[in-house]
C-alpha cells in the first residue's frame, strides 16, 4: 500500500493546482484526502479525487438561487482547510452565481446562456433556495423570468443537479405553513435529471464539496437514500454519534436552559432536541472549523432537525422528537423472553432411566408376587 | 356415637361455620390517600432512562447473565423496559408491523396477592400509600409472593446463598424524602408520571377520550409540575389496565396496544387473594370448624382408641 | 400382648448399601444448595418458583405419608380395629415422609436462617395458605412423633413414660386426624391464590376438597402399597385379607374424587384445555387414566383378594394422585411469558436422597424397633 502511495505521489503533479489556487501541494493533498474521509472513502480515493481536482478540465457549474438567505453560499465560503470558496472557484468553473459573480444584470445572464448552450449536457446545476409554485411562481423573479421558469430551463440540460440547503431540498423556511409562496423544493420541479439534495440550514459545506468532488472523481453522484440525500452524510440520526449520548442513556436531562443538568452538559432531549429523528452527521464532522463542540448540541442548544423534513421548521422547537433508532426496536427484551431450563437430553435421560428402573422393579416385583400367590393357592389346593 | 353420627355431626359443624361466621371476603377498598403511577406507552420512547435511575436509586447490580440488559425483571432490576414488536416493527403503537414498549415493575394492586400469601408478614401494603413494599428481615424465603403475583413480580435472589425477594417498593425511600420515584423523575416525555391514584386515574380517563391526533398537553414528573409538553394524541386502546384488573392496582398502564400483547395478564375484577381469603377463612374462620371436628374426633378417638390401645 | 415384634435380621443389606450411598450425594448437593444458592442445584427459575423439591418432596412426600392419617381415621374414626395391625407401619411412613417433607420444606427456603419467624405470633398473617401449611404441619410432625413414641418407649423400656403417654394418646390421635385434614386440603388451597397461573384443568375452589380426596387415596394406597411390598420382601405372610377391605374404601374415594372433578369441571366449563392435544391437556388425561385403573382392579372381589393386584392398583393410585398434584402445580403451571422448568440431575438427585432416607430409615427401624405386627397375629385376625 505505501510503496504505491508513494509511487502515485511521486507521479502525482499537483504544480498546477498550486499554481492555480496558491495552495501547496501538501495543503491539497491533505484536503483531498479529508473530503474523501467524509465521503468515507479510503487514502486511495483521496489521491483520485486529488487527480480529479487537478485535471485542467474544470466542469463549469451554473449556481442559482430563489427564495433563499443566502446562508448557504456564505457558510461554503467560510470553509477552511484549505480556503474553499478559492478552491471550489478554482476548481470548477463558476459560470454563474448571483452572489460571486463579479459580473451583474445583462451580461451575467449573458453568460450564463452561453455556458448552458457551450457546455450542455456537462454543466452541473446548483439550486440553492425554494422554487415559488403558487400563482405561476411570480413570487420569486430573476431577470424578468420566473424562478420556477430558470430552474426548468437550466435543469435541462444539466449533467447533475445538486440541490444545496434544506429551501432548496424541500421547501425549507419558505414552505412552513401557511407557506404563501407555494414553495417547493427542486425534487418536486426536476424530476428528470439526476439529482442530489444537501439539507440543512445551512448545510454543512464539507456535505456539499464532498458530493461535488464524488461527481468530479468517479463521475456520478454519491449512494442517495430515499430523500436524494448523499448516505455518506445522511444515513445516521444525529442521536446515534452525539456526544451527549451518554446522558440520554443514563437519564440525564437538562430540564431548562442554564439549570444545574444543563451547565453539565447533560442530553437536551427534555428540551426538544430532534437528534434522534433528524440524520446527519453534524456530531461526526462538526460545524464552522473551529473546533470541539461546534455543531449546536455541541453548544447548548437543542437540534432542531434543520436536514429532516417535516421536523426543520414544522415541528415546534421544544416539542419532543419521536425516537427513530428504535425503529424496530432491536436492542429490547421482547414481551416473551425465553428464560429458564427446560428438559435437556441429559436430564430426559436420567429421569426416564429412573422411571424405567421404577417401572422394571415393580413389574419385576408383581410377577412375583403372582408366582408366590400361584404357589400358595397350588398348596391350599393340597391341603384343602 | 357411631360413625354416621359422627359424620353427620362433624357436617352439621360445617354447615353452621360456613354459613355463620365466614362471609365472603370481598376486594380490599382502594386506600383514600393511595398514591400512584400512570404509565402511558405511547408516551414510552424505550430510553431506558427509568431502568437506569432505578438501578441507581436501589442500588441494584448490573446485569451480569447472558445479556448485560435485563430480559426481565429479576434479583438484580427492579423495573424493565420490554419491547412488543411485530412484523417490520417500525410504526410505533400499532398492533400490526409496529411496536411498542411496556414498563413491568410491581403494579402495587389494591389487594396484594403477595401480602395476602406472605405467611409472615415480609410483604406488607403501607395503609396510608399502599405501597407494596418488602421486608426481608421478617422473609422466610418460601417464594409463595413470586407464585402469587399475577405479574411475576418479586424475584428471589436463587443464586445467593443468603438471598432475598428483591421488588419494586415505589421508591418509598425517595418518596420519604418528598422526592417523586426516580424512574419518573428521570423520564423524558412523562410516560411515567407520578401523583395520587385518583389523579392516575382521572388523567387515564382524559387521555384514553382524547381523538386521534388531538393535540394533549402531556404533563411531565406530576400532573403540577411545571414540565410540559404538547403532543399528538395517539389512538389509546379504551381501557385503563389497573383500574379494576385483578381488584385494581395503584400503577396504572394504557397503551396503543392491546395489554394482552404486552404481556399484561387478562385478570378477573375480583382479586386472586380474595378468592385465597374466602376459602381459606370459611374453613377456618375464628378455628370453628377445625374445632368442631377436633371436638368430635376425640371422642371418637377416645372412646375408639381403649379397644385396640398399644400398651398391655 | 406384644403383637408388634422388630423384624431382626442383618442390616447391612444392598438396598441399605445402595440408599445410603444415593442419600450421601444428596447431602453432598444439598451442601451446595446451602452454599450457592438454591440456583446452583436446583432449576428452579423467577416463573416457576416452585420445583420438585417443593412439588415432590412436600406436596407428593406429605401424600404418600397419609398412610399414618387414612389409616387412623380408618382406625379410630370409623372404628375399625382390624386395620390396627396396619398403624404402627404407616405411622413409621408418615413420619419419615413428613419430616423428611418439613425438612425439605426446610432446605427449599430461600431464608432458612429465619425460618421460626413462621412460629413468632407477631409476624403470623393469618391470610396465608401457607401460613396454615407451615404450622399444621410441623404440628403433625410433631404429633406423629408422639404416636410413635411408644414404640420408641417400649424398646428403651420406659414403662413409665409409656404409661403417661398412652394415657393422653387418644387426644394425640384426636390431633392426628384433623391436623392433615387441615393441611392437605390447603396444600390445595396454596394454588387458588396463584389464580390464572395455574390451568384450569386444575384451579378450581374445590382445590381443598380435591387435595384432600387425593390425600386420603394416596394414604390408603400407600397403605396397600407398602402392606403389598413388605410382605413381599420380608417373605411374610400376606396382609390381602387385611388391605382388601380397606380397598373398598378406596374405591368409595375414587368415585367420589372423580365425580367431584367431573362436576367441577364441567359447572366450570373448564373441560376444553383437556381436548387441546398438548402437555397439560394429555397429562389430564393420563391423571385420569392413572385413576381409573385403581377403580377397575379394586372394583372386583376377585382382584381385591390378590396382593399383585393390590400391589398394581396401590401403585396406580399412588401415581395418579402424585401425577394430580404434580399437573396442579408443574404441569398446569403457566406463569405467563416463556419460561421453561424441568428439573436438574443434582436436584432430582437430593429428591431421591430423601426417598432413600425413607427407605433406608424404614428398613433399619423394622428391623430393630417393633414396628411389624408378628405374622402369628396376622394369621390369627384372619
Amino acid at each position: 500500500m505505501s510503496n504505491q502511495w508513494l509511487e502515485r505521489e511521486k507521479w502525482f503533479d499537483a504544480s498546477e493546482v498550486e499554481v492555480r489556487t496558491g495552495i501547496n501541494r501538501r495543503d491539497f493533498l491533505k484536503f483531498c484526502t479529508g473530503v474523501a474521509a467524509t465521503l468515507g472513502l479510503s487514502g486511495n480515493a483521496g489521491l483520485a479525487i486529488a487527480e480529479a481536482v487537478t485535471n485542467k478540465q474544470r466542469p463549469p457549474v451554473i449556481w442559482l438561487s430563489g427564495q433563499e438567505c443566502t446562508g448557504c453560499t456564505e457558510s461554503l465560503l467560510r470553509s477552511y482547510h484549505p480556503t474553499v470558496e478559492q478552491l471550489v472557484l478554482e476548481l470548477i468553473s463558476l459560470e454563474y452565481s448571483e452572489t460571486l459573480s463579479a459580473a451583474a444584470g445583462h451580461q451575467v445572464e449573458e453568460n450564463r446562456r452561453r455556458a448552458m448552450e457551450q457546455y450542455k449536457g456537462q454543466y452541473v446545476l446548483v439550486v440553492e433556495g425554494s422554487i415559488p409554485t403558487k400563482d405561476g411562481g411570480i413570487y420569486c423573479k430573476v431577470a424578468d423570468k420566473t424562478f420556477l421558469h430558470h430552474v426548468e430551463e437550466t435543469a435541462a440540460g444539466a449533467a447533475a443537479v445538486i440541490a444545496i440547503g434544506s429551501c432548496a431540498s424541500w421547501g425549507g423556511i419558505p414552505s412552513s405553513g401557511p407557506n404563501p409562496t407555494g414553495a417547493v423544493g427542486v425534487p418536486q420541479v426536476v424530476t428528470d435529471r439526476p439529482l442530489v439534495t444537501v439539507p440543512g440550514c445551512p448545510p454543512n459545506p464539507y456535505n456539499f464539496l464532498a458530493t461535488v468532488l464524488h461527481l468530479l472523481t468517479f463521475g456520478k453522484l454519491p449512494a442517495l437514500d430515499e430523500k436524494l440525500r448523499p448516505k455518506f452524510a445522511y444515513s445516521r440520526l444525529i442521536h446515534e454519534n452525539c456526544e451527549r449520548r451518554a446522558h440520554f442513556d443514563a437519564g440525564r436531562f437538562a430540564l431548562e436552559f442554564g439549570d444545574a443538568g444543563h451547565r453539565q452538559g447533560w442530553c437536551l432531549y427534555k428540551l426538544g432536541c430532534k437528534g434522534p429523528e433528524t440524520y446527519a452527521n453534524c456530531p461526526q464532522i462538526l460545524f464552522g472549523d473551529v473546533g470541539s463542540g461546534s455543531w449546536p448540541v455541541g453548544t447548548g442548544h437543542p437540534c432542531f432537525g434543520c436536514t429532516e423534513q417535516g421536523v426543520g421548521f414544522t415541528k415546534a422547537i421544544h416539542a419532543l422528537a419521536h425516537v427513530k433508532n428504535v425503529e424496530p426496536p432491536a436492542h429490547f427484551p421482547r414481551i416473551e423472553e425465553e428464560q429458564g431450563r427446560g428438559v435437556s437430553a441429559g436430564t430426559a435421560a436420567f429421569a426416564g432411566a429412573l422411571g424405567g428402573l421404577a417401572v422394571g422393579a415393580g413389574a419385576m416385583a408383581v410377577r412375583d408376587m403372582r408366582k408366590e400367590e400361584a404357589t400358595a393357592q397350588k398348596s391350599d389346593k393340597a391341603e384343602g | 356415637m357411631k360413625r354416621r353420627e359422627f359424620l353427620l355431626a362433624a357436617g352439621g359443624a360445617a354447615l353452621a361455620t360456613v354459613s355463620g361466621g365466614a362471609a365472603a371476603r370481598d376486594n380490599r377498598p382502594v386506600l383514600p390517600h393511595a398514591i400512584g403511577m400512570l404509565y402511558d406507552s405511547t408516551l414510552c420512547i424505550g430510553c431506558k432512562a427509568c431502568v437506569a435511575a432505578c438501578k441507581r436509586a436501589n442500588e441494584m447490580p448490573p446485569e451480569t447473565e447472558m445479556k448485560d440488559w435485563a430480559v426481565d425483571l429479576s434479583p438484580k432490576t427492579l423495573n424493565v423496559i420490554k419491547a412488543y414488536v411485530d412484523g417490520s416493527g417500525l410504526a410505533k403503537d400499532h398492533e400490526s408491523n409496529g411496536y411498542a414498549f411496556v414498563k413491568r415493575h410491581c403494579m402495587h394492586c389494591v389487594d396484594a396477592g403477595c401480602v395476602s400469601v406472605c405467611p409472615v408478614q415480609a410483604m406488607r401494603k403501607d395503609q396510608t400509600s399502599g405501597v407494596v413494599s418488602h421486608h426481608p428481615e421478617a422473609c422466610i424465603g418460601c417464594r409463595y409472593c413470586v407464585m402469587a403475583c399475577p405479574y411475576d413480580v418479586p424475584k428471589f435472589d436463587i443464586h445467593n446463598a443468603f438471598g432475598q425477594i428483591h421488588k419494586c417498593q415505589f421508591c418509598n425511600h425517595r418518596l420519604a424524602e418528598g422526592k417523586v420515584p426516580a424512574c419518573v423523575e428521570v423520564c423524558p416525555t412523562g410516560a411515567s408520571l407520578f401523583g395520587s391514584r385518583e389523579q392516575m386515574l382521572a388523567e387515564a380517563q382524559r387521555r384514553v377520550a382524547l381523538q386521534e391526533g388531538e393535540p394533549y398537553d402531556y404533563p411531565r414528573l406530576t400532573l403540577d409540575a411545571p414540565y410540559r409538553h404538547k403532543k399528538e394524541a395517539p389512538i389509546y386502546q379504551q381501557h385503563i389496565f389497573g383500574e379494576k384488573e385483578g381488584g385494581g392496582t395503584q400503577v396504572l398502564h394504557i397503551s396503543g396496544v392491546p395489554y394482552q400483547k404486552l404481556g399484561l395478564p387478562q385478570l378477573p375484577e375480583r382479586s386472586y387473594a380474595a378468592m385465597s381469603e374466602t376459602v381459606q377463612h370459611t374453613l377456618y374462620d375464628g378455628m370453628m370448624l377445625p374445632g368442631a371436628i377436633l371436638a368430635g374426633l376425640l371422642f371418637v378417638a377416645r372412646r375408639n382408641s381403649g379397644d385396640h390401645s398399644d400398651d398391655e | 400382648m406384644s403383637a408388634y415384634k422388630p423384624l431382626g435380621g442383618r442390616l447391612a443389606t444392598l438396598p441399605v448399601i445402595l440408599g445410603s450411598l444415593v442419600a450421601m450425594v444428596a447431602l453432598y448437593y444439598m451442601a451446595q444448595r446451602f452454599m450457592h444458592g438454591l440456583g446452583s442445584v436446583a432449576n428452579i427459575n423467577q416463573g416457576y418458583p416452585w420445583g420438585i423439591w417443593v412439588v415432590y418432596d412436600v406436596v407428593v412426600g406429605t401424600g404418600f405419608a397419609c398412610g399414618g392419617y387414612a389409616l387412623a381415621l380408618a382406625v379410630y374414626a370409623a372404628n375399625r380395629g382390624q386395620y390396627h395391625p396396619l398403624i404402627r407401619p404407616a405411622l413409621l411412613a408418615s413420619l419419615f415422609g413428613y419430616t423428611l417433607g418439613g425438612f425439605s420444606a426446610f432446605f427449599d427456603m430461600g431464608r432458612w436462617w429465619q425460618a421460626y419467624n413462621i412460629f413468632l405470633p407477631w409476624h403470623m398473617n393469618l391470610n396465608s395458605v401457607m401460613l396454615e401449611v407451615g404450622l399444621c404441619v410441623t404440628a403433625y410432625i410433631l404429633v406423629l412423633w408422639v404416636e410413635f413414641s411408644p414404640t420408641l418407649l417400649t424398646q428403651l423400656r420406659q414403662r413409665g413414660l409409656l404409661r403417661w403417654v398412652n394415657r393422653f394418646m387418644f387426644v394425640f390421635i384426636a390431633i392426628g386426624m384433623l391436623l392433615p385434614t387441615m393441611h392437605q386440603s390447603s396444600l390445595g388451597s396454596l394454588l387458588i391464590a396463584a389464580g390464572y397461573k395455574v390451568s384450569p384443568l386444575w384451579q378450581t375452589p374445590l382445590l381443598p376438597a380435591l387435595f384432600l380426596l387425593s390425600a386420603l387415596a394416596m394414604g390408603f394406597s400407600i397403605v396397600l402399597f407398602e402392606g403389598a411390598l413388605s410382605t413381599w420382601s420380608f417373605r411374610r405372610p400376606s396382609e390381602s385379607h387385611l388391605l382388601a377391605p380397606l380397598s373398598q374404601v378406596m374405591v368409595a374415594l375414587l368415585v367420589a374424587y372423580l365425580l367431584l372433578r367431573g362436576v367441577d369441571l364441567t359447572l366450570r366449563g373448564a373441560w376444553g384445555p383437556a381436548f387441546a392435544g398438548d402437555l397439560k391437556g394429555n397429562m389430564f388425561w393420563l391423571e385420569q387414566l392413572l385413576f381409573a385403573v385403581p377403580l377397575f382392579v379394586l372394583a372386583s372381589k376377585q382382584r381385591r383378594s390378590r396382593s399383585s393386584w393390590l400391589f398394581i392398583g396401590g401403585v396406580a393410585m399412588l401415581l395418579a394422585g402424585s401425577l394430580y398434584r404434580f399437573n396442579a402445580f408443574l404441569v398446569g403451571w403457566n406463569p405467563g411469558g416463556n419460561f421453561h422448568y424441568f428439573p436438574s440431575i443434582p436436584e432430582i438427585i437430593v429428591s431421591l436422597g430423601m426417598i432413600a432416607i425413607e427407605v433406608v430409615g424404614y428398613l433399619i427401624i423394622v428391623k430393630k424397633l417393633p414396628v411389624l405386627h408378628s405374622a402369628d397375629h396376622a394369621k390369627a385376625a384372619a
